[in-house]
């Protein structure tokens, strides 16, 4: 009666965790409403958790000898694991938020890679589609999680360079067969009952370690520019590797919330990957930016500098102003500063918008988080599709550390690598003002054609200290006229 | 386990296919500004494979089996409770231009789909 009682609750608990998962996702869809969303879905992870542990009221025998010994692994590996991750996740700069979400998402890889090797050691598959399964998510589990510390380790940049060898993909294709190959040998050796040569247990190991390599050398290749859509594949990855867990251990909260994910992830990988103007085989197959090096220095005219108080002040007198923030916006610092010269402007009865690009930032919708951390509303937040007629009839286009989204090759020049990207089209405004660290390239080297045209002038400079002269002399007009 | 929570060949198909769709559509719902918040969102959801090591860990009958397991649930504990923190973290951030009111009272209405 109490094994069923039991039962019956962690049925609920999970059902109720697969509902408040689903609903927390769709209040996802509005800044309003997200904030509460993720605090559901946390209640619904709270809930799963607690009622797991009554899977000590329903364990075999040969098992209660162990039962103490495990209550208090999981305790402690439930206390480590959540609290070391939660102080890191609070601690954690906004601006380092891409390489945080690999590392969590390496974990969870992790979590469904070892899952699926208690499975596959104790041998505890039920039939050949349940020893499938378990191998499948292995497979996508170990590569999402060796994969992941890989992405994790460029962005935070301990490895600074794509590693690329001779016939990498040749090795890579090779290393996959070989992995399908020796899971396709303990299928067969399972159901046959034939010799395995190695013990199964041995073959296991070789899996994995195949499984983990192979993420490796898929990963080392890939450029940090493309490091986002690698996240997110593996986050579809690590979700697709939970579901198929869930399936072999006969639980439908995982297998609802794997999926989901998976799917959502396969989703915002091929926006992500179309925001760039590539499909998602050609970020993962081609090593982007080897072509680039050949085209610097072809550039006809002159970059026209212009002090940063002149700027400041055209934009005082304009009727309208948008800002193009990029990267070298946070590598600054300086989005503080930029909004308090916006909030100048807006005193000013300036109309200012903020114009974002999908790829602005290291990950998609990074630029929107760190606008918000400074206290930009985000109603004066636009993206690409939203706001791109609208700069043809604007006063004043301020373009900070961003780049290559600015380029308008991308429209015109067939040669350039980035054509045919869906760009800001900043070049249409009357003015366009460009702050930048110097002269220099963008993240994927590529000379931008803005920076010469006649309607552009460059604020060179750390982006923090030109706002700050920006601000000053828009201060001292307002002291003027008084 | 005994009590039937066993799931066959072509229900697993349809759970996986009805999620599937369900995470597309949810998702393609989801504005550009939220794409950060959202992928990690999505990653702390998949953090529940905690509960998976729990299971496990907590049906360990060998050394092996526990060594395994122990590293199962720290993993997804830490893939739930770090892809909450941050997730938070992000979405407090969001505030609309309108007079500031509590989050749960603000003007919903206005950016609903």
């Amino acid at each position: 009666m109490l094994t069923l009682l039991a039962q019956l609750t962690i049925g609920a608990a999970n059902l109720v965790a697969a509902f408040l998962f689903l609903f927390g996702l769709k209040r996802m869809s509005s800044p309003a409403t997200a904030a509460s969303g993720i605090r559901l879905a946390g209640i619904g992870m709270v809930a799963a958790v607690l009622a797991s542990f009554l899977y000590v009221l329903n364990i075999d025998d040969s098992v209660k000898p162990y039962l103490l010994m495990n209550i208090t692994l999981a305790l402690l590996a439930l206390a480590i694991g959540g609290v070391g991750a939660w102080l890191a996740g609070r601690k954690v700069a906004m601006t380092a938020m891409p390489q945080m979400v690999a590392i969590y998402n390496g974990m969870g890889g992790g979590a469904a890679g070892a899952i699926a090797a208690v499975e596959l050691f104790g041998n505890n598959a039920h039939d050949a589609s349940q020893l499938i399964v378990t191998l499948l998510g292995a497979l996508i589990g170990a590569i999402s999680m060796s994969g992941s510390v890989i992405a994790w380790a460029k962005l935070q940049g301990i490895i600074n360079k794509p590693l690329r060898i001779k016939s990498q993909q040749i090795i890579n294709g090779v290393v996959f067969l070989a992995a399908i190959a020796v899971a396709g040998w303990i299928v067969f050796v399972t159901l046959s009952g034939a010799d395995p040569l190695l013990s199964i247990a041995s073959w296991t190991y070789i899996f994995f370690a195949i499984a983990l390599i192979f993420g490796i050398l898929m990963t080392l290749p890939i450029g940090g520019a493309d490091m986002p859509v690698v996240i997110s594949i593996y986050n579809a990855f690590t979700g697709l590797a939970v579901g198929l867990e869930g399936f072999v251990l006969g639980n439908p909260a995982l297998m609802i919330a794997g999926m989901v994910v998976g799917a959502a992830g396969l989703l915002l990988t091929l926006l992500m990957a179309k925001a760039m103007n590539r499909s998602v085989a050609n970020v993962l197959f081609t090593n982007f930016g080897d072509i680039v090096k050949a085209k610097h220095g072809a550039m006809k005219g002159t970059e026209r500098e212009t002090a940063a108080s002149d700027a400041g002040i055209e934009m005082r007198y304009a009727s309208s102003v948008i800002i193009v923030p990029g990267y070298g916006l946070a590598a600054a610092q300086a989005q503080q500063k930029l909004y308090e010269f916006v909030k100048l402007l807006q005193a000013a009865k300036v109309s200012v918008k903020f114009a974002i690009h999908p790829v602005a930032g290291r990950m998609p919708g990074q630029m929107d988080v760190l606008l918000a951390e400074a206290g930009v509303p985000y109603d004066l937040i636009f993206q690409l599709d939203d706001i791109n007629e609208e700069f043809a009839t604007t006063d004043v286009v301020l373009v900070i550390g961003a780049n290559d989204v600015v380029n308008p090759a991308a429209r015109t020049d067939k040669s350039s690598p980035i054509f045919g990207m869906p760009i800001l089209n900043a070049d249409k405004a009357k003015q366009v003002y460009v702050i930048k660290r110097g002269q220099g390239k963008g993240y994927s080297g590529i000379v931008n054609a803005l920076f010469y045209s006649p309607n552009c002038n460059m604020v060179f400079g750390d982006a923090q200290d030109v706002l700050i002269k920006m601000i000053e002399s828009v201060r001292s007009l307002g002291k003027a006229s008084s | 386990m005994s009590f039937d929570f066993t799931i066959t060949g072509f229900v697993a198909l349809y759970i996986f296919m009805l999620a599937g769709f369900a995470g597309w559509v949810i998702i393609g719902n989801v504005p550009a500004i939220l794409h950060t918040p959202l992928m990690s969102g999505s990653n702390f959801i998949h953090g529940i494979v905690v509960v998976g090591g729990l299971y496990t860990l907590i049906n360990a009958s060998t050394t092996q089996e526990q060594v395994i397991g122990f590293f199962a649930v720290l993993l997804g504990a830490g893939n739930a409770a770090g892809g909450y923190a941050v997730t938070d973290r992000m979405l407090a951030m969001f505030k609309s231009s309108e007079p500031a009111s509590k989050p749960h009272r603000s003007h919903a209405s206005k950016k609903k789909h």
